[in-house]
Order: structure tokens, then C-alpha cells, then sequence
């Protein structure tokens, strides 16, 4: 049928909605939608990993194969090396300039090394908000418990606390570099209601919040001349004889070249996973998603927490093809915007926590209440002209430019038609073991972001990505740079490498598998 | 699932895709109608800024520009990437700035040369009236430039077209930080958090949070609505 003609039950149903409460679940319906239908408990999906710090722990089979993967680099490289620093930062997402801009700050010589370009990250794409409690009715207990519950209560209480604790400190820096967080009209910053959240914490910068965080973070920077590896990728960590962390081998994308970098500490903030695809589904992330600091942070003996639990954003783009996979942010829902299904009905509380809304997605197409399309996706409405209606004319395209522009290129007006939605993988839950100083099991190696694990259990509550980034960014720098006055340069080698590779031989692994990804392999698919 | 046609949408150009001849950086190819000249290899759908392409369409001599991964082809449509761009940018402690209006014609003395031709409006992939910002910039109206260039994912296409050789989103970066770092009202409730915090202020609650069991510590949460 001709799509207007199926957005007509939206249409026709909205009035009678709007007068609709739909109260959330109980904890066991819940528990129990869950595990029914979220991708987390597709059993065939996982499988142990056969050896390494996490010997015998479940993960999905994509994520499984690259942590067993062998190295590019053979045992006796050259390990010359090409530059030395006291602290070096891989990945140039949010968690990595954080961390660079600390470090540098504190004193420490810094080298930032991205594959790709300066910014290039998930980061950029953020544009829900940061949760920091500021309101005078909310507190950072609130903000603690609102998490817990929302990752199940197996957050790590020590990481959460410490993020919740220092938000409103990260707040203030950000303002102080130039950050433009919208306000109240009495001039404190305006705080926004987010799935999960019992109150109102989100910060915004309309919907370009990860953008304009962004652009100001590159932008300090450059300004302070930090020096910058661009389209270089990490493909090997470097070990002291005792273990601890010393440096990092890159692969130069334009020469094919290695690049050694000596460095005192190691702050890996490389970002999450969603390149690979986990279980098929498309993703809202960016192509440089490929999980590279897990690997190389396990073939270096690191441990790694929750990699069994991902997040499947509730609102992916599923029509048009061009945009499959692309965020509708959850912003729309947090204005009041409805999830309809086929027959015009509303399914699930709109601002309940992501597992629970997409498991509730899953559950409308798989019983056969989802809309498809001829490319063989299904997916259900978001009923974004509810927001003119509730909230006046001009409310989508005031509050969500970025997405009215987005659609309005392929001749959609989202404020005046519902979008086509379904599940996107979002972001990886779980990663590498931090402490609260963001370093790992192996000395002076620290992460931070998404790729570090621990504080968000086994559900992120949404803007709580950016604020971690942020305050285990800087921690990282800071600890790192604070250590580096008093360190010696240890020696490269690659003697981690040398146990992993016996222990994988004595696994009998030989899958041929090369890991780190760097970047995903499109072959042509027919979407 | 049900499998009638009901709840589908028609989408022939999916089931017989109409392939379109275009021409990228002179070298002809065939490609199905109505995708994105990038595509599919996971960009970051508009907010990145990285693809700035020049296009031309069929029989027209106007070259335009657009964010590769935000274009949909048409037949006959030729296209080049844009390289990066060789524009200056000026360093400066944000934080120390004594005068930021005054200070942005030290910084970027170019930027009052602009002579309205407006072909940085025309480049601009995310519809910015950026010579509209230059000048409001240079009169010191910086709370509107930084209103305008929300949408900037710095892309610099306005740049190579400046006759005065300005790069407007460099002007406008500046601008919108300083506005924030400088002219934006401090927010009074966020430092009143800062200092409760520092104070130990919430110390008691944490105690007796974190000192609960996992099933007082579920009961506690749930009570939180």
C-alpha cells in the first residue's frame, strides 16, 4: 500500500491516544518482555570465549571471534620507535579529547592517534543530551538509583557513583570552553526528562548536543596544539617484561605503513561496536565502530565486564532505505511522541528504559502488528506530529532540526507524517574493567567511554553516555598524566603478544581471524 | 508473522530499482536511482561533515555542493570530492580572551572584508545564511551567530568560495564560544550543586544507600518513580 494510506491510522487515532495513559511495566513483566524478545537473550546468538581473561564467559559470536583473533604483528617487528610521549590517547571521539585535553592540561607531553579524522565517533551523533543532576529538585542519588535501576542493579556502585558525583563539575568545564547548553529563561541550565529517568536532568543543545560538544572539544584541541596522529590505527598494544602497558603500534591508512609510539600511559577511548553488525541488526553507529580497544586490551591481559549485553536503541530508522539504521532521536518520545503499531494502537510507555521499549518493538512486528516494507524490514510508527499537536505548529521543527533536515532531504516531513521505526544497535553496555581512575587490571593502561565497562550494568540510560566520556575522560588524563612526573619510559615488546598466541594455540584456535577490524568490509549486500 | 500486504509499504524503486548513469570524479557509473552517493559504508549520517562534494546535474552548468551522504542520485549527475581545505585557523585560550568582540579582528582580520557576493550562503549543504553570520559576527551581535551555526557540522565548503578569503564556520566557531565562554548568563544552580557536593551535602544518603543489601537496595528503587 502507498504509505500515506497506511499513515492514515496514526492520523485518525491520535486524538483518542493523546487522551491514553499507559502505565509502565511491573519489574516481572518487564523481566519477562525481556527476555522474551530482546536480542540479549538470543541464546544461539552467544557463545564462551575459549580462552583469556574472560575464558569461558559469554559473548555474541561476532565479538567472540575478534577477541580470539590473532594479531597482524608478527614476533619480531621492528619496534623502533617513531614517537614518544608521556601519555597517549587512541580514538578521537568524546572520551578521547576529554582525556587528551586533561592530560595535556596537567603538564603531560600528549599524543592524541585516531584512525580516522579528529571527531570522527559516535560522540558526534549524540543528540538526546548529557544527564547531570543540576535541577534543585533532583540530587546525584537520584541520578544513581534512576541508573541502577535502569541497568538492572548490576551497575558498579563505585564507577556510578563517581560519574554522577563529578557531572555537574564536567557541566561547568564544558560552559567554560563555550558550550551552549540550552536554558531556562532565569538563565540556569533547561533540563529535559529522559526514559528511565525519575527527573528531569537532561542537558541539550537542541538536538546537536554530541555535535556541539564536539565541535568545541576539537576545536581546544587544536587550539592547544596537542599533537595529532590522524588516519593512523591502533593494531597492537606494547608491554614493559612486567606486564605494564608502554606503548602502542599503528598501521598508517594512507602508506600501510607501522608507526610505533613509546608512551608512558595509554588511555584507549576507541568507542564501541556497532560495526559489526551483532546479530544482523543495522546500527546507528559510526564506521569506525569496530570494537578495536577491546581486543587489543585483551590479547594485553585486561578483563572485560557485561560484553554478553548491548543496547538496541528503540528508534532506528527503517524507511527510507538511505536512512536505515539512523537514529530518530529519543528526544521525540521524551516531548510525548507515541509508538503506534499497524492497528493504530500504543503497546509500551513510551520513556521506559530502551531494552524495555525495543523489546516491546520486537514483540508488536514478531506477532505480526508491524508495517513492512519491500526490502523485507518491519518496523512500527513514531507518531512525531503529535508534538505540533500536544505542544503547538513549529514544535518538531524548533526542538529537532537536525531530524526534520535529515528526512526533509528525501521529501519526508516528519512533523506533519509518523517515521517507520524498528531496533538499531546502539551501543555496547559492557567493555573493558575500569577502577574509578578509568586504569585497567594492566598498569597504565586506562580506557574510557565505550569501550571501558562496569558503569552502566547491563542497560544504559540514555544521556548517560556523554557524561561518562567526559568524567572518565578526564579522570584518565588526569591519573595518567599525574603518574607519567615519576615514570621511566619501559621498554617495547611484545611479550604479551608471545602468551596469548601460546594460549591460543593451545585452544586450538586457528580461526585465520585478524583482529582488530580497523574498518568493516561492505561487500555488496542487498539491503 | 503474517505474511498478507496489507501493512506493506509500496516501494517499487526497492523491487526494480531504475538504474541511473552518474559520472564521479570524471569516471561513469551505474547506480540504482534515489541512493545516497555515499552510502551503506556507515557514515555519520550528516553530523560529520567529512563528504562535501561538488555536483553538477544533467545540462545544468550551476555547480552546487552537498554532503555526499545526505544526496540522493538522479540520472546524469556528475560529482568530485572536496579535499580538505587549506584555511587558516586561529589559536586562542578561549578562557583569556579580554575582549572577544574586539578580539575577533586580531584574530581573524579578514573577517570585515566580506563583499556580500553570498556565495558561502549558496555552498553551505546545511542551508546556514552564513554570509547573513559573517556580518552580524563582525557588528558583535555573537548570540545570533551562534544561534545560526548550531546546524555547522564544519564541512568548510563556505571557505574555497570566499572572494576575501574569510572561513566562515571558523569565524562562527569562535564566535559561538566565546558567546558561551563570555556573554552567556552563568547558571546559579549549577554551581549551588558544585558546592553541595564539595560540602558533603549528600554524604548521609550515599551512606545509607550504599550501604544497603542488593534486595534493600531494589526495594529502594523501586520506591523512586
Amino acid at each position: 500500500m502507498d504509505i500515506h494510506a497506511l499513515q492514515q491510522i496514526v492520523h485518525k487515532t491520535r486524538d483518542a491516544r493523546r487522551q491514553q495513559t499507559i502505565s509502565k511495566f511491573s519489574p516481572a513483566e518487564r523481566d519477562q518482555l525481556i527476555h522474551k524478545y530482546h536480542p540479549d537473550f538470543r541464546a544461539s546468538a552467544y557463545r564462551p570465549i575459549r580462552f583469556g581473561p574472560n575464558e569461558g564467559d559469554k559473548t555474541v559470536v561476532e565479538l567472540a571471534t575478534l577477541l580470539e583473533g590473532d594479531s597482524s604483528i608478527q614476533d619480531d617487528a621492528d619496534l623502533t620507535a617513531h614517537y614518544t610521549c608521556d601519555v597517549l590517547v587512541i580514538g578521537g571521539g568524546g572520551a578521547g579529547c576529554a582525556a587528551a585535553l586533561h592530560a595535556h592540561g596537567a603538564g603531560a607531553k600528549t599524543i592524541l592517534a585516531t584512525k580516522l579524522r579528529l571527531g570522527d565517533s559516535n560522540s558526534v551523533m549524540a543528540q538526546g543530551g548529557m544527564q547531570i543532576s543540576v535541577a534543585p529538585e533532583d540530587s546525584p542519588v537520584t541520578h544513581f538509583i534512576d541508573t541502577l535501576k535502569g541497568g538492572h542493579m548490576e551497575n558498579d556502585h563505585a564507577l556510578l557513583k563517581t560519574m554522577v558525583e563529578d557531572g555537574p563539575s564536567i557541566a561547568k568545564w564544558l560552559l567554560e570552553l563555550g558550550v551552549l547548553f540550552d536554558r531556562q529563561a532565569d538563565g540556569n541550565l533547561h533540563v529535559k526528562k529522559g526514559g528511565g529517568s525519575s527527573k528531569p536532568r537532561l542537558l541539550t543543545c537542541s538536538d546537536y548536543t554530541g555535535l556541539e560538544i564536539m565541535r568545541v572539544l576539537k576545536d581546544e584541541v587544536i587550539n592547544q596544539k596537542i599533537q595529532l596522529l590522524e588516519f593512523v590505527a591502533a593494531i597492537e598494544l606494547l608491554s614493559d617484561e612486567a606486564g605494564n602497558c608502554t606503548g602502542a603500534i599503528f598501521k598508517d591508512l594512507d602508506n600501510q605503513r607501522h608507526v610505533v609510539v613509546a608512551a608512558k600511559c595509554v588511555i584507549m577511548a576507541t568507542g564501541g561496536i556497532g560495526r559489526l553488525h551483532i546479530q544482523g541488526f543495522p546500527t546507528s553507529n559510526h564506521y569506525g565502530a569496530t570494537g578495536d580497544g577491546l581486543c587489543l586490551s585483551y590479547r594485553m591481559g585486561a578483563k572485560l565486564a557485561h560484553i554478553d549485553t548491548f543496547q538496541y536503541h528503540p528508534s532506528g530508522a527503517v524507511y527510507p532505505e538511505q536512512l536505515i539504521g539512523a537514529l530518530v532521536t529519543e528526544g521525540i518520545r521524551s516531548e510525548g511522541g507515541h509508538l503506534v503499531n499497524a492497528k493504530g494502537e500504543r503497546f509500551v510507555n513510551e520513556l521506559d528504559t530502551r531494552d524495555v521499549v525495543s523489546s516491546s518493538i520486537i514483540r508488536e512486528c514478531e506477532e505480526g502488528r508491524g508495517i513492512r516494507t519491500m526490502s523485507g524490514r518491519v518496523g512500527v510508527w513514531l507518531d512525531t506530529p503529535l508534538l505540533d499537536a500536544e505542544h503547538g505548529p513549529g514544535t518538531v521543527e524548533k526542538h529537532f532540526p537536525a531530524m526534520m533536515l535529515q528526512f526533509e532531504r528525501f521529501g519526508i516531513d516528519i512533523s506533519k507524517d509518523p517515521v517507520l521505526i524498528y531496533p538499531t544497535l546502539h551501543y555496547q553496555n559492557g567493555g573493558v574493567k575500569i577502577d574509578t581512575n578509568s586504569e585497567t587490571n594492566v598498569k597504565n593502561l586506562f580506557v574510557a567511554g565505550e569501550a571501558s565497562g562496569g558503569l552502566h550494568g547491563r542497560n544504559r540510560l540514555m544521556g548517560n553516555s556523554l557524561l561518562d566520556l567526559m568524567v572518565y575522560g578526564k579522570r584518565s588524563g588526569l591519573t595518567a598524566a599525574g603518574r607519567v612526573g615519576s615514570m621511566k619510559q619501559g621498554q617495547l615488546t611484545l611479550k604479551h603478544l608471545q602468551r596469548f598466541r601460546a594460549d591460543a594455540k593451545k585452544h586450538g584456535n586457528v580461526s585465520g581471524v585478524i583482529s582488530p577490524m580497523i574498518l568493516p568490509a561492505y561487500t555488496r549486500k542487498v539491503s | 508473522m503474517a505474511q498478507d500486504d496489507t501493512n506493506v509499504i509500496d516501494q517499487p524503486e526497492v523491487m526494480t530499482p531504475r538504474m541511473v548513469t552518474i559520472e564521479i570524479a570524471g569516471k561513469k557509473v551505474d547506480v540504482p536511482e534515489g541512493i545516497t552517493v555515499v552510502r551503506g559504508v556507515g557514515c555519520l549520517g550528516g553530523f560529520c561533515g567529512a563528504c562535501a562534494t561538488y555536483y553538477r546535474t544533467k545540462d545544468d552548468p550551476k555547480v552546487r555542493t552537498c554532503l555526499a551522504c545526505q544526496m540522493a542520485v538522479q540520472d546524469g549527475m556528475s560529482f568530485t570530492m572536496m579535499p580538505p581545505f587549506p584555511a587558516r585557523k586561529a589559536t586562542y585560550e578561549i578562557q583569556k580572551l579580554k575582549d572577544p568582540k574586539q578580539d575577533l579582528f586580531n584574530l581573524y582580520p579578514e573577517a570585515p572584508l566580506c563583499r556580500n557576493c553570498n556565495a558561502c550562503t549558496e555552498a553551505c549543504p546545511q542551508k546556514i545564511d552564513v554570509r547573513e553570520g559573517v556580518w552580524k559576527a563582525v557588528f558583535g551581535d555573537f548570540k545570533s551567530v551562534s544561534e545560526m551555526f548550531m546546524d555547522c557540522v564544519m564541512c568548510g565548503m563556505c571557505t574555497p568560495v570566499c572572494i576575501a578569503d574569510i572561513a566562515p564556520n571558523l569565524v562562527a566557531l569562535y564566535v559561538s564560544r566565546a558567546q558561551g565562554a563570555h556573554f552567556s548568563e552563568k547558571p546559579v544552580g549549577l554551581d549551588t550543586r558544585i558546592k553541595e557536593i564539595q560540602d558533603g551535602q549528600y554524604n548521609k544518603e550515599w551512606d545509607k544507600v550504599l550501604k544497603m543489601s542488593d534486595k534493600e537496595l531494589a526495594e529502594h528503587c523501586a520506591t523512586v518513580k
